[in-house]
């Protein structure tokens, strides 16, 4: 007969206010096998603690059960408590009487009655507790860091700097990612390229990490501390070690497509670096725009190149590595506005998108710096900015904030004023959203100092008339129709999560929002982790996001990796599945649920009338497994059981509860 | 001014007949911005929500848009915030009916032949539509 001790946490009034404790006290006596009840007003504390070390050595037991919040909160605070009086952790069981009772229940009258039904079902199954160990995983002291933005960059710079071994993978030819597009960044006005493309040296320098670009995450198994990633890099038809980054190639490739670089608005060679500054400067061939893969004729980047480093024959590679943590950095998208149709966006070549916009003034793009109308390539003496285009809107857009747009549209109304200073703009806004160091002083700056006028109201028609757009709009502050001669319109599009960010989740093994961002593990004190453990998010694929704060988060997320890694061993799941091999039909149902492919089939011989016969069953591998139990409810013979949460506890808990009555 | 504080019943009447409720919209001006009637109005379409939200029953009352409001629905397109304005019209527009003008007609108004010959749907809408 087992020996259990219940201790009742007050919780001060949490608890101690919906749920009477005396009577929960008294009733507890009376379970099976209780042989010690005691109450305290904070068990969580070092005294409440204290209190059941104290009550194990005493009362010599050898089960605990508390009757506290929800194992979420403390089960491993108890846990430990028990351990260290020299009980094993697993004899010890929580019964939520908080989140479960208390929390949601008025009435005493009801609510006690409840927590004692808690109190006996978490009684009945600590007596059929076991101890149970939990295996040690070694931990692979090298870390993944999918995308090469400014988020993967500095978070492969932080883990490489502690010493770690970091690959970074990125799809494009060159690292980078949007802050690379960018011309300026706000509220300092720094030039972007020359923040950005030192790290971005660094980066590939350094001697801790490799570039993987070019290249694309097809699969990830294992669990935190032996991930097995395999990653295709695709083929740059380009011999980077050949390779002098000369530039000769795509000077001489006769065929055009248009640049995902510059959003569409200029156009590059089929062999290209996306701009000049990439990281790692070795051009790659785009088949599909490529005159050789697609006519059997040209080859001209191949003639020209000096060093001969064109190898038409070049294949994919799968790499295969095992790593110990990742960190999911895919950045994000902007949203396509074609379907505002008053906003007449792909119509006419003067309304742009903000990113669009600012590749105006980039000197390496579409118009070499000048900031010109694309129609007729003079300068724009109006331009009229409209935010929120998609953002805050639940009709038709995203009901989310994208956070960068205000600032940015100011620094570009900013930056425009100096590029043509008797150029006009107009900001229709809702609300200006200023808050970051500095940030409010820019915006009013641009208000004050560059004279932006901003006029608090939408746009709900553009025109084109003769050489000119129309803007028809509402200032709501004076409650006065507004219409503008625009030479230009510019669209602050809503930021959204990558178009394939579902896909990547799935991958990778991380659950998104309704949006498709991916989530962390707490809004609050889990920022960078998220519910798979070792695997960890930064940047804008969790939420839109500026560059310092998707830097903090990179270096954040770092962090935790090092922390990981700087560990040899990790405590496994102790509560996984195992299957009686006896009574196992071999039905395979359990393998085919399992999210973690920890469960396989083998042939076993078993005596049979006197001779042997061989039979299929299942195994459990314990590593792999992490103890999510869709098995066990698949299971046609009931024999598999996840241990701590077997059938014969479950049932246990159920008739405790069902005899009260 | 002093902003009323109290219920307002033309406004909570609104909000049973159009299903749409003020609180939703934070002003962007969409509605205005689209909308192709305003050179007739006294008070812009987003400022009628304003006063709905401010409970300004009173002034809302003395207000000529909801009768320029020619209900083609463009607000209620564009809206971000997926309210319709145009239904809120409407119902701004029955709830001043009702207050101005006191029961316009009772079945007793009606000749036995209307009576039988008018469809029941129809009386019945108009006897909702145009009495308290």
């Amino acid at each position: 007969m087992p020996r259990i001790g219940i201790f009742i946490c007050h919780c001060g009034s949490n608890i101690a206010g919906t749920v009477d404790i005396e009577k929960s006290i008294e009733a507890a006596r009376g379970f099976p096998g209780v042989v010690h009840v005691d109450e305290y007003r904070y068990l969580c504390s070092e005294l409440g603690q204290d209190l059941i070390k104290k009550a194990i050595e005493e009362h010599n037991l050898d089960r605990v059960v508390v009757g506290t919040c929800s194992p979420r909160m403390h089960e491993v605070t108890f846990r430990k408590a028990v351990t260290e009086a020299g009980l094993n952790p697993y004899l010890l069981e929580v019964a939520n009487i908080r989140e479960h009772c208390s929390w949601v229940h008025k009435d005493i009258e009801k609510a006690t009655p409840k927590a004692i039904a808690l109190l006996r079902a978490a009684a009945a199954k600590a007596a059929l507790n076991d101890p149970l160990v939990a295996p040690s995983v070694e931990v692979e002291k090298r870390a993944l860091v999918i995308g090469g933005g400014i988020a993967g960059i500095q978070a492969a710079l932080d883990i490489a700097e502690a010493g770690y071994i970091v690959d970074v993978v990125e799809r494009e030819p060159s690292i980078g990612g949007r802050m690379a597009q960018l011309e300026k960044t706000f509220p300092t006005l720094d030039c972007s390229a020359c923040i950005l493309t030192p790290k971005m040296v660094e980066v590939a320098q350094h001697p801790n990490v490799s570039l993987l670009t070019y290249s694309e995450v097809e699969e990830v198994k294992g669990f935190v501390g032996q991930f097995d990633v395999k990653i295709k890099q695709k083929a740059r038809y380009v011999d980077p070690v050949k390779c002098t980054g000369c530039g000769i190639c795509y000077e001489k490739c006769p065929a055009k497509t248009p640049s995902e670089f510059e959003m569409g608005l200029a156009k590059r060679k089929a062999i290209y670096v996306p701009f000049p500054q990439a990281v790692p400067n070795i051009p790659v061939i785009d088949r599909d725009a490529c005159l050789y893969f697609r006519k059997g004729r040209c080859q001209i980047c191949a003639q020209e190149c000096p060093p001969q480093a064109i190898d038409y024959e070049q294949q994919d590679q799968i790499i295969e590595r095992r790593y110990g943590a990742i960190i999911v950095a895919t950045g994000f998208d902007q949203m396509n506005p074609s379907h505002y149709g008053e906003y007449g966006y792909g119509q006419h070549p003067d309304i742009l998108t903000g990113l669009e916009f600012e590749r105006l003034f980039n000197a390496s793009g579409p118009t070499g710096g000048k900031v010109v109308r694309l129609s007729d390539g003079k300068p724009p003496k109006k331009v009229v900015f409209i935010q929120c285009v998609g953002s805050r809107d639940k009709a038709r857009g995203m009901n989310y904030c994208s956070k960068i747009c205000c600032m940015y549209t100011a620094k570009q109304a900013i930056l425009l004023k100096e590029k043509v200073p008797d150029a006009k703009s107009y900001v229709f806004y809702i609300d200006v959203r200023t808050a970051g160091k500095g940030y409010e002083e820019f915006q009013r700056r641009a208000a004050e100092e560059y004279d932006v006028a901003y006029l608090r109201g939408q746009v709900g028609k553009i025109f084109p008339e003769s050489d000119h757009l129309m803007v028809h709009g509402v200032d709501s502050l004076s409650g006065k129709t507004i219409e503008i001669k625009a030479d230009m319109v510019v669209l602050a599009v809503a930021s959204v999560a990558r178009a394939d960010a579902p896909e990547v989740g799935r991958l990778v093994g991380i659950n998104s929002d309704s949006y498709n961002f991916f989530n962390e593990a707490h809004p609050k004190l889990k920022p960078v982790e998220t519910h798979t453990a070792g695997i960890f998010i930064a940047g804008a694929c969790q939420a839109p996001k500026d560059i310092p704060e998707t830097v903090a988060q990179a270096s954040a997320a770092a962090v935790k990796v090092v922390g990981l890694l700087s560990k040899d061993m990790l405590q496994g799941e102790a509560c996984t599945a195992e299957v009686n091999q006896a009574e196992c039909s071999g039905c395979l149902y359990c393998e085919a649920v399992c999210p973690y492919s920890a469960i396989s089939p083998v042939e076993i011989e078993e005596r049979y009338h006197g001779g042997t016969l061989k039979r299929t069953v299942v195994e459990v591998n314990p590593t792999l497994c992490h103890g999510c139990g869709s098995c066990t409810v698949v299971c046609r013979s009931g024999t598999i059981n996840l241990k701590g949460f077997s059938n014969e506890q479950i049932l246990a808990e159920v008739d405790a509860i069902c005899l009260q009555r | 001014m002093i902003i009323a504080t109290g219920k307002s019943s033309l406004i909570d009447e609104m909000k049973v007949q159009s299903g749409q409720n003020p609180a939703e919209c934070y002003q962007c001006a969409k509605c205005s911005a689209a909308c192709p009637v305003t050179a007739a109005m006294d008070l812009l379409p987003h400022q009628v929500i304003r006063y709905l939200q401010l409970g300004l029953e009173e002034d809302l009352l003395k207000s000529k848009t909801p009768w320029i409001c020619a209900s083609c629905f463009t607000c209620a397109a564009r809206c971000p915030r997926d309210l319709d304005l145009a239904r809120m019209m409407e119902g701004i527009r029955l709830s001043m009916l009702r207050r101005r003008e006191g029961n316009k007609f009772g079945p007793a108004d009606l000749t036995p032949e209307q009576l039988e010959k008018l469809p029941q749907q129809a009386l019945v809408s108009g006897f909702r539509k145009y009495n308290k």
